[in-house]
């Protein structure tokens, strides 16, 4: 999933300041998954923000909506009655839930209230990470199906560097080397020759350096 | 001969090597290499210049060779992959050659989250391993990572690095024999102070023939104090220093003197090594050691080829 976490208070109230109808969004797959922007985290939110209000006097409304999927058309105009009598629709989504919303309400304020994390696993309740680093060319079936572009420090297609120590990465003692696991699971796997060959050079361009990506099924497109 | 350099020139003619590093400063001030050179040159046959070393922002590699090399003193090129991608990379390559460098060193680099800038978005277009086949490419069959022709030589004497005590220690030889693979005619290790591991290694490295493929120098690091030695220990990552070095060092009436004889032990010990062609001294902030190091090591004078 996407995953994502919710901006603290302090940002969220001050984007939010001097929006008399403030819509509060939440979405329903991933944000939620991360108890980022679920119902739940909607109702939360907007009475921290109709308590802030009162205490600062501020004016005006705030309502609370969550849809299934704010990264799909078809839910996002679901809202749209909603929408129109807003000045601004603060999104629980991810950053393409937000895009979604300014595309779609092209005369409303959208603001983001979560940060976009990254493309993972949930490894136990409250605690998330990084698997996918969306490159756009899979190389797992290389790798022991572990991703060293997403989980190395250095992306290292060769590796492990010089400073991977009892399993861990030279940055820190709290996140594992890639490559010790890599290495590990061939070890076992007894496929551990796989990684005597030079892993060529990596094409970055289906990564996203080759521009903003797009992705076209003429089978699909009505 | 691949690059005519002396360090390549010293090696295939069978002597042991002694290189060095000089780092450049956090300024301008082109001094700071110069008396490095000075110190060093007529103790050493290449110098090391480091490049943005731990991610700290100094002066560039490059013009800190150049630098060493209008006072004829023969400079390595360290180059990480850090810091650029494949284009800077290749066009660094053709600038160094054309300003006479002729050795050079492939590394990752540490991560920028160890330096001054650590919000710095790092670039690992390639990683060490790919670059030395880069430079190995261009310099052999004078092509760039594209394919595209190079006009002119790139006449480079190519290094790598190698620490035998970093993890997954069974799969260090195997790393290492694919940087010879990839072409790198010369490495130089991690500073050695657990030398029992260091022999273990040295042992699969002959196991697999790569001595006989690459010339191996054995790094050295001179240490000053005791905080020194726990600093290393605890705080740089993939080095090795046993609890005997510290105690050592800590029980020691005057620490500077007996870290210079630590090293001197360490070259000694090294020497019995099979397949060991030359040592690198890092002696960081200590540069004014070297010359006594490698003259009561024996290594003086050096030879002329």
């Amino acid at each position: 999933m996407i995953t994502l976490e919710q901006k603290k208070f302090q940002e969220i109230e001050k984007m939010t300041t001097g929006y008399n109808r403030l819509l509060v969004l939440g979405c329903e797959t991933c944000a939620a998954m991360c108890f980022a922007g679920g119902q739940r985290q909607v109702a939360e939110l907007v009475s921290a923000i109709r308590v802030a209000r009162k205490t600062t006097g501020e004016q005006g409304e705030v309502l609370e909506e969550a849809i299934a999927r704010q990264c799909e058309p078809e839910f996002v105009d679901l809202i749209k009655d909603e929408v129109s009598d807003c000045d601004a629709i603060l999104s629980l989504a991810c950053g393409a839930g937000v895009q979604m919303l300014a595309e779609r309400f092209q005369d409303k304020v959208v603001l983001p209230g979560c940060n976009t994390t990254f493309l993972g696993v949930t490894e136990e309740l409250g605690v998330w990470s990084e698997r996918c680093a969306g490159c756009g060319n899979c190389i797992l079936d290389k790798t022991a199906g572990l991703c060293p572009i997403a989980r190395c420090s250095k992306q290292l297609l060769n590796g492990p560097c010089g400073g991977s120590m009892n399993g861990k990465c030279e940055i820190s003692k709290d996140v594992d080397c890639v490559w010790q696991l890599i290495i590990d699971r061939l070890t076992k796997l007894n496929r551990l020759e796989m990684l005597e060959e030079i892993f060529p050079v990596k094409d970055w361009s289906p990564a996203g350096h080759g521009g903003p990506r797009k992705m076209v099924r003429e089978d699909l497109k009505s | 001969m691949k690059s005519g350099s002396n360090l390549e020139r010293l090696l295939e003619s069978g002597q042991f090597a002694v290189t060095a590093e000089a780092g450049p400063p956090k300024g301008s001030s082109p001094k700071v290499v110069q008396r490095k050179g000075e110190l060093l040159k007529l103790c050493c046959d290449a110098l090391n210049v480091t490049d943005n070393q731990t991610a700290i922002v100094r002066m560039s590699s490059l013009s800190g060779c150049v630098l060493l090399k209008e006072m004829d003193v023969e400079p390595v090129l360290q180059m990480v992959v850090r810091d650029r991608n494949r284009l800077a990379l290749q066009g660094d390559i053709l600038g160094a050659a054309a300003l006479g460098i002729r050795n050079v060193l492939c590394l990752s680099g540490d991560h920028q989250k160890f330096g001054n800038h650590p919000s710095a978005k790092g670039v690992y277009d390639i990683d060490s391993i790919q670059f030395i086949q880069t430079v190995k490419n261009m310099r052999d069959e004078h092509k760039f990572l594209n394919g595209e022709d190079i006009s002119g030589d790139v006449p480079f004497f190519i290094g790598a690095a190698a620490n035998p005590f970093a993890d997954p220690f069974e799969f260090r030889v195997i790393r290492l024999a694919k940087k010879v693979a990839a072409g790198a005619d010369f490495i130089q290790t991690q500073g050695i102070f657990d030398m029992s591991k260091f022999v273990k290694w040295m042992k699969m490295v002959r196991d697999r023939g790569l001595h006989e493929k690459t010339h191996i120098l054995a790094g050295l690091i001179p240490i000053k104090s005791v905080g020194m030695a726990r600093y290393m220990r605890n705080n740089v990552s993939g080095l090795s220093v046993p609890k005997e070095i510290v105690d050592r060092m800590a029980d020691a009436k005057e620490p500077k003197e007996e870290g210079v004889k630590i090293c001197l032990e360490t070259i000694e010990q090294l020497k019995e090594v099979d397949g060991i062609h030359g040592i690198h001294i890092m002696a960081v902030a200590w540069e004014d050691i070297v010359s006594r190091i490698v003259e009561e090591a024996g290594l003086m004078p050096r030879p002329v080829v």
